[in-house]
């Protein structure tokens, strides 16, 4: 039987690690992703996970003890925001070019400087090119369900590769939510057993982990780990499909929300997809077809299936929760004019950098994106492609 | 049952690192590796900080380790067996390992003196049944002899090259040993390859210790230091001999030196066959060479107060 909550976003995810019960996780403290190693780490002091924990000095040796651990032969998490991600950057692509499958919660936060410890997603698309495998979740209940599926995802013989899975930092991590937890026996089911793959610590059989690999074969092993992460969209489906059976919630690559019949959409991550969706049927109540796009799969991130969802719309906005600085349009524009290029008939697209710093997201940016939008099907012309909202001029 | 520390039975045992990789002909670094898995009686498994020892030992498709090895980066060879010895101890906690396995991490001067300080600082505060090892060549000689932190006094490197204003490094080396032993650590040494049964016995007695320890183990480098090929044992004996890199152990704050040269040599008798300290040899720099000398006249006399020996 499920158990209704009202809990934090870091509490549901300390609770999902919990019922996974790890083997080991090495952690650094940093706001707002604290609170859930401080949660978790008092199951272990409390004895109601198996858990060793490595309390390192920093996030560098952090993903580094969880390197260590994962190679060992065992199952590993950890936490972290922001600078403490982007400290271990250069660690993200060993974890990932070892094919370890090390789950990570992350708790976006904005990136100094200026320091700033609120929501934004300049940490994770930071690192969104570095081998993992990146889940986004809307709010505290996604943030548990995909914590869980990501073991499974991360494990998968046709993967092994480490899953990041994404909050907005206070506005899920500390804002309480009702959800549902589901039975501890329930999730321990769902995980299952540890599967070992050439464990370091099996002295029988030694390995060498982490060799020198020059031009002759580099590139071999990029192309398979290019090839291993095209697998992952397949797997998350199937593991999404048997986590459906234990709680009854639908999970796909991307959720699409009245999106079927709609001629103006908006794209959206994370937690300002709630407020969007109020907006949307705001603006179905006015007899406006809106409808609304949420990646959830967001490396690999799934272009086909964003494409043929998308490709019939007139003009569409993504908004991004961080810009590229320098590039052309935010990264998540980035990603979804990709996926509409192959279309000869395709929607307008426009950008949106809205709500870095935590800066709030409120339904009236919602109804002025939609209006904007509204007006282009009108007009067929363009003011801006590209613009910052709710921010000073 | 321990093998008997003489030099015919411990060479009986199967070499843990085998030949065929990829080391400078003359390289103190495989010479030591082979001596601590040697002395071991226990199976090891081991990390390796990025630098000459890793490069040179692990190119896919082939590995001179007969023992489980990872190698992570540069900067983290102790948090990353850390996360190792961690794993392990809760697999046996839950009953699915029973053997006794031990960690050994391995790195050069640049990765444990600097770059990895933190981390080594961070897993030898936390306790982990380790011990870690410093192959120190004085340099960063996998890039190209760039100074570290354990570069000698007056030492010509390629990042601080002796010249007519600069006369090579103006800085005495860090004493990383004396560091870690003030991390309070049950056990901290140095040893020497050209002293092998001293070097044997402490690997020996700090794998036979439950926590962290460290061995600072002297690595001679005959591109860097710009000597002979077939110099690294006499060179490395002279350091000893000199005082330069004094034997010693400190076991539960208890300072004990393990070897005491029957006459002390002075420093230049260590210093001249090497060519990165030629230029200190030029009449302008005669004081440099007091100044080097001075400060390991210091260090030996404060060694052997601490241990009672003087």
């Amino acid at each position: 039987m499920a158990k209704v909550v009202a809990v934090t976003g870091n509490e549901a995810v300390a609770n999902a690690l919990r019922q996974v019960n790890p083997d080991v996780s090495s952690a650094y403290p940093i706001t707002p992703a604290t609170d859930i190693m401080q949660r978790f780490t008092s199951f272990v002091s409390n004895g109601k996970v198996k858990t060793e924990m490595i309390l390192v000095e920093s996030e560098h040796s952090a993903m580094s003890g969880c390197i260590g651990a994962s190679a060992a032969g065992g199952r590993v998490m950890t936490a972290t925001s922001s600078q403490g991600l982007a400290l271990m950057w250069e660690e993200l692509f060993i974890a990932s070019g070892t094919r370890l499958p090390i789950v990570m919660a992350l708790v976006n936060r904005a990136l100094s400087a200026p320091l700033n410890i609120h929501g934004d997603h300049s940490d994770g698309m930071g690192a969104r090119d570095c081998g993992w495998i990146q889940l986004w979740s809307e709010n505290a209940q996604e943030a548990y369900d995909n914590t869980i599926q990501a073991f499974r995802i991360a494990e998968h013989m046709d993967v092994r590769l480490p899953v990041m899975v994404c909050m907005d930092g206070f506005i899920i991590s500390h804002s309480i939510e009702r959800m549902e937890y589901l039975e501890d026996e329930a999730i321990k089911n769902f995980v299952g057993e540890f599967q070992q793959t050439n464990p370091l610590l099996d002295l029988e059989h030694p390995v060498s982990y982490g060799p020198l690999i020059l031009p002759d074969y580099y590139m071999e092993y990029r192309k398979a780990h290019a090839e291993v992460m095209a697998q992952a969209p397949k797997v998350v489906l199937d593991i999404a499909k048997d986590f459906e059976k234990i709680s009854g919630r639908k999970y796909g690559l991307f959720e699409s929300y009245r999106l079927d019949d709609a001629e103006i959409g908006i794209v959206i991550l994370n937690s300002a997809a709630g407020t969007t969706k109020d907006a949307i049927d705001l603006f179905r109540e006015k007899g406006i077809k809106a409808g609304l796009l949420k990646p959830r799969l967001y490396r690999p991130f799934p272009y086909e299936e964003v494409g043929d969802a998308l490709k019939h719309l007139k003009a569409v906005c993504v908004l991004d929760r961080a810009d590229a600085f320098g590039g052309s349009y935010g990264p998540l524009f980035i990603d979804i004019a990709s996926s509409l290029y192959p279309y000869k008939d395709k929607p307008v697209l426009i950008n949106k950098i809205y709500g870095l710093g935590g800066r709030d997201y409120l339904p009236g940016h919602a109804e002025l994106v939609l209006n904007e939008l509204a007006e282009i099907l009108r007009t067929g012309k363009v003011k801006t492609f590209k613009e910052y909202i709710g921010v000073r001029e | 049952m321990a093998t008997p520390l003489t030099l015919k039975e411990l060479s009986k045992k199967e070499g843990l690192l085998t030949s065929g990789h990829r080391m400078c002909a003359g390289c103190g670094a495989p010479i030591i590796v082979k001596m601590v898995l040697m002395a071991s009686d226990y199976p090891i498994v081991a990390a390796n900080a990025t630098g000459c020892l890793e490069v040179s030992t692990c190119i896919s498709d082939y590995t001179a380790w007969k023992i489980p090895w990872i190698h992570n980066a540069f900067e983290n060879a102790a948090a990353t067996i850390s996360g190792v010895e961690t794993m392990y101890r809760s697999l046996k906690k839950q009953g699915k390992i029973d053997k006794e396995i031990k960690f050994i991490a391995f790195g050069g001067d640049g990765g444990t003196y600097d770059i990895g300080f933190q981390s080594l600082s961070g897993a030898m505060e936390r306790g982990h049944d380790m011990l870690y090892v410093c192959y120190d060549n004085g340099a960063y000689m996998n890039t190209g002899i760039q100074r570290s932190s354990a570069t000698p006094f007056g030492a010509d490197t390629t990042t601080c090259p002796a010249g007519s204003v600069i006369p090579g490094k103006t800085q005495q080396r860090k004493n990383l040993t004396k560091i870690m032993a003030a991390h309070d650590i049950p056990y901290a040494a140095q040893a020497s390859p050209s002293h092998w049964m001293d070097l044997v016995k402490k690997v020996k007695k700090a794998l036979d210790i439950k926590g962290p320890k460290f061995m600072n183990i002297l690595s001679p480098c005959n591109r860097g230091w710009r000597s002979r090929t077939d110099d690294a044992i006499m060179l490395s004996r002279l350091g000893v001999e000199t005082c330069y890199w004094p034997l010693y152990e400190i076991e539960d704050g208890a300072t004990k030196v393990t070897f005491k040269p029957k006459e002390k040599k002075p420093l230049v008798d260590f210093l001249k066959p090497q060519g990165r300290f030629k230029h200190l040899f030029a009449p302008e720099n005669e004081n440099m060479l007091k100044q080097f000398q001075a400060a390991v006249d210091k260090e030996w006399a404060s060694l052997l107060k601490a241990s009672g020996t003087e």
